[in-house]
């Protein structure tokens, strides 16, 4: 029984057993080209028209997309453009996030191609459109932890992601920047499109830079991925610290980023190893600068910084002050290299960031977030997404996700925007609960929930000016009057579900 | 009162501009374009009507542009743009 | 005290949330001619509907001998401002003219003797009379040093050392002193050069200025650091002022702490000390 053909009979006993047949290797033939040429022939690197074909997309199915390019982002438009070219209709897009420049949706909203949107917040034109009613079915908006939680539960289905990369090898490892020479884009993390490569039936990676084999670390593994398009641009890398973030030398942001760092000083929490968020907003992302003297003057260091990475987040990691930074999405350019260049500066997926059912999610552990608002109501509920004139104009992100989880939430807001006041009877729109809000700090003052006395005491022992949110309130009416009524109509435009999946409030329609 | 187009006022933020010019009809047109149109509009209007009654006047076309000013504001720009229309201040000289 | 112009209405909402200790609202230098009619209409109606809170109103009027001048007055009095600041005073004259002008208007709103006065030193001139100037009315609430028109008028220009400056600076602190009204130093104002300013408001913290004038709210944390008092002399403060109480309501004449002697000089220490701690956001005005 030495020889192959010896052990052939009990070969093939052995496969009778396993349920398998014998196989015969000496039929198959090597390949011998040159493997860099031969990853140049990879069956998953195709055109676009060719991936959508190959996806199986029909008609009525899910379509999705990640914001990490923020303002500048070119693949949605690009894909929907397609897509409507190729007489797609009744798509459902199921974006991170939409903004501004996703304008040109409007087009194929009418026309049919797309008839359902999923997201965390809308922007510009399209937010306009859609408040006056643009669509017949209400858009879902949900947090950043809510949607990685619905993908992940099939709430959410996925069945083609399309996913911009700032580089990818031709067999799909992808991700937010390149090492390349040739690097045209970057965005650093991909978090919010690691559910999508998880999770959707099938993924198509869209790059500006096809990189050679293998593109090592990355974010997305080829794995996860059916398709690779090459294409002239993913995004402008100049617009994602555009949108909602804004580094201010508003003096009325640099009053409320003061204030809000005095409150963080005298919280409680700010101890040897605590963890912070910054929110978007001028004044909650500048509210780090302020704190930095402190944590010097004390010998105190955070053990980790979360969320929407900053360029000041970088700054105080690199000074030694935070020991990591876990990013879901770089908010500018300079976080985007961090987390190119540093071990410490880890990519998370939205899940991993923000869900309510991942046990070991960052916000579970998080001391801190500091966050802006566009209203908060006299029961301390905060809303980030519809404006005071009905119009939607912002995105939940991860506000509700990070409120509710951390161990104290700031809410940094002026108590006025020009004539529209901050602080409400009720907001617009129900977005974060009050029962998960504990500061709201205004240039007016600051309230704290009742539900923190300890922390109402901490704050007024430090000298910082407490105030009810009730005075707040009066305050904003006495300077500008009593607002009229909005005049919304009877029509749904979009469904805010909770972070555990249920609804939360909906918005009506602004009548004209 | 003999009124001769005038305005006053910026498109700045928080400021509003008024253009106060003389009417064929008698009375009162307000043109009014606002950030806050839904939730002030009516207030604006009022305190433009109310501004120019005290000074005296009655029949006149408003073209105002706000952005989002305080009643003290827009008291300050009808005003002016009144004082402007007519040739006749509210302080002595 | 912070400089807004007076034809910014948005600025002149919420300018006092920075907690300067005064505003002065602009209608000279800040306001072109074309529109000093509709920026005394914005200061008027600003001054009689915005709560300022226990913020000093100031307006920086146009001299009488502009068209303005008179009119600026007339609106500001019947708005109810704390101060009228007088620009480029030289003379103990201009400011008996400023005073019958505020006389006449508050007769007529009958709010006699309201309204208080600042003269602005931006000249050679001035400076001479500064202590005429500083005591021409008994309105006479400081007097101010303007340096860029002094640097003009003195043929020389602004260096961030500001030696040019410190003939005038001493002298207006003297000026005041003697007069017992406040001394007000000029405007920074170069935004980006942080430490430059704190050297300057340190340098007129120690010739004896009251305050500084300013251009952004960016620059009141520095100013408060710089005048804020030491704990330890908060402390003794502290400890004089209620000796003194105590003295006075055993009535005792003579007044000792720690077994030395509290002469008048010590008190009116300890009481600006406190003032300025107050001022500084150090101590709140029921801890005293």
């Amino acid at each position: 029984m030495s020889s192959i053909s010896q052990r052939a009979p009990l070969a093939e006993k052995a496969a009778e057993q396993l349920n398998k047949t014998v196989s015969h290797p000496e039929t198959s033939v090597k390949n011998p080209t040159p493997r860099m040429e031969l990853q140049k022939a990879s069956p998953k690197l195709v055109t676009l028209d060719e991936a959508i074909r190959r996806s199986g997309l029909k008609d009525g199915m899910t379509i999705s997309f990640h914001h990490h390019f923020r303002g500048g982002d070119k693949v949605v438009n690009l894909v929907v453009g397609r897509l409507a070219e190729m007489g797609f209709k009744d798509l459902h897009l199921a974006a991170s996030s939409l903004s501004d420049v996703h304008a040109p949706l409007i087009e194929h909203i009418e026309n049919g191609v797309i008839t359902r949107i999923s997201t965390s917040g809308l922007r510009g034109q399209l937010a306009d459109r859609i408040s006056r009613g643009l669509m017949k079915e209400p858009v879902i908006f949900r947090s950043h932890g809510g949607r990685g939680s619905a993908i992940a539960s099939g709430d959410l289905h996925i069945d083609v992601a399309f996913l911009g990369a700032s580089s990818a090898d031709p067999l799909g490892n992808a991700c937010g920047y390149s090492r390349s020479e040739n690097a045209k884009s970057i965005c650093g993390s991909l978090g919010y499109a690691l559910p999508d490569a998880q999770y959707a039936d099938k993924v198509v990676i869209l790059t500006d830079d096809l990189v050679d084999y293998p593109n090592t670390p990355c974010s997305i593994s080829e794995r996860q991925v059916d398709y690779v398009v090459e294409i002239d641009s993913v995004g402008d890398s100049s617009k994602i610290s555009s949108g909602a973030i804004r580094d201010s030398k508003n003096p009325r942001d640099i009053l409320l980023a003061q204030k809000a760092a005095k409150v963080i000083i005298n919280s409680g929490y700010f101890n040897d190893g605590f963890s912070i968020q910054t929110g978007t907003g001028g004044a909650s992302l500048a509210a780090v600068k302020y704190i930095r003297q402190s944590m010097i003057d004390r010998g105190i260091k955070a053990s980790f910084a979360l969320g929407g990475i900053t360029a000041h987040m970088v700054r105080l990691h690199e000074e030694g002050l935070i020991e990591r930074l876990i990013d879901v999405q770089s908010f500018d350019k300079v976080a985007a290299e961090s987390l190119k260049s540093d071990m410490m500066h880890k990519e998370v997926s939205a899940n991993e960031y923000a869900s309510a059912d991942e046990p070991g999610s960052a916000v579970h552990y998080l001391d801190m977030v500091i966050l802006s608002a566009l209203e908060v109501d006299v029961n301390f509920n905060v809303n980030v997404l519809v404006g005071s004139d009905g119009i939607i104009r912002g995105a939940i992100g991860g506000h509700p996700d990070t409120a509710a989880d951390s161990a104290l939430s700031i809410i940094v807001c002026p108590l006025l925007r020009g004539r529209i006041p901050c602080v409400v009877d009720e907001v617009t729109t129900l977005i974060t609960p009050g029962s998960s809000v504990d500061v709201i700090v205004t240039e007016y003052g600051i309230a704290v929930n009742p539900r923190r006395p300890e922390l109402a005491g901490r704050l007024r022992a430090a000298g910082l000016d407490v105030t009810e949110i009730t005075a707040l309130r009066d305050k904003a009416l006495s300077i500008i009057g009593t607002p009229a009524a909005l005049p919304f109509g009877d029509r749904v435009v979009g469904v805010v579900m909770n972070r555990d999946g249920n609804v939360l409030d909906v918005i009506r329609n602004i009548a004209d | 009162m003999q009124l001769k187009e005038s305005f006053a006022g910026t498109l700045e933020s928080g400021d509003i501009h008024v253009r106060l010019m003389p009417s064929p009809t008698p009375g009162l047109t307000i043109h009014l374009e606002s950030s806050v149109a839904c939730q002030f509009g009516d207030q604006i209007r009022r305190v433009i009507a109310e501004t120019l009654a005290e000074l005296g006047i009655d029949s006149a076309e408003v073209n105002a542009t706000d952005k989002g000013a305080l009643d003290c504001t827009i008291r300050a720009r009808v005003t002016a743009a009144a004082v402007r229309a007519t040739g006749k201040d509210v302080w002595a000289d | 005290m912070m400089f807004v112009p007076g034809n910014n209405p948005g600025m002149m909402a919420d300018a006092h949330i920075y907690r300067p200790d005064s505003i002065m609202l602009d209608l000279e230098d800040s306001v072109t001619m074309a529109e000093k009619d509709t920026a005394r209409l914005l200061v008027y109606n600003a001054l009689k509907s915005v709560d300022y809170g226990d913020t000093e109103m100031v307006v920086r009027i146009n001299p009488l001998n502009t068209p303005y001048g008179k009119k600026d007055i007339e609106a500001v009095v019947k708005a109810g401002v704390d101060v009228i600041r007088m620009p480029k005073t030289e003379t103990a004259e201009e400011v008996v003219e400023v005073e019958r002008e505020i006389e006449r208007v508050e007769r007529e709103i009958g709010c006699e003797g309201r309204t208080l006065i600042m003269a602005a030193i931006e000249s050679a001139l001035g400076i001479c009379n500064a202590y005429a100037i500083a005591t021409a009315s008994p309105r006479m609430m400081g007097i101010a040093l303007g340096a860029e028109d002094y640097c003009a008028n003195l043929k020389t220009q602004r260096t961030p050392d500001g030696d040019e400056l410190r003939l005038a600076r001493e002298t207006i602190v003297v000026a005041a002193r003697a007069a017992g009204i406040a001394a007000l130093d000029t405007v920074y104002s170069n935004l980006e050069d942080m430490e430059t300013f704190r050297k300057e408001v340190e340098f007129i913290h120690r010739l004896g200025f009251d305050g500084k004038s300013i251009i952004n709210p960016r620059q009141i944390e520095i100013v408060n650091e710089v005048f804020a008092p030491t704990e330890k002399a908060i402390e003794k403060a502290r400890i004089i002022l209620a000796a003194i109480r105590e003295a006075e309501a055993k009535g005792s004449g003579v007044i000792a702490v720690n077994g030395k002697m509290v002469d008048r000089p010590v008190v009116i220490r300890a009481q600006r000390t406190i003032d300025l701690a107050i001022a500084s956001g150090i101590l709140k005005e029921e801890e005293v």
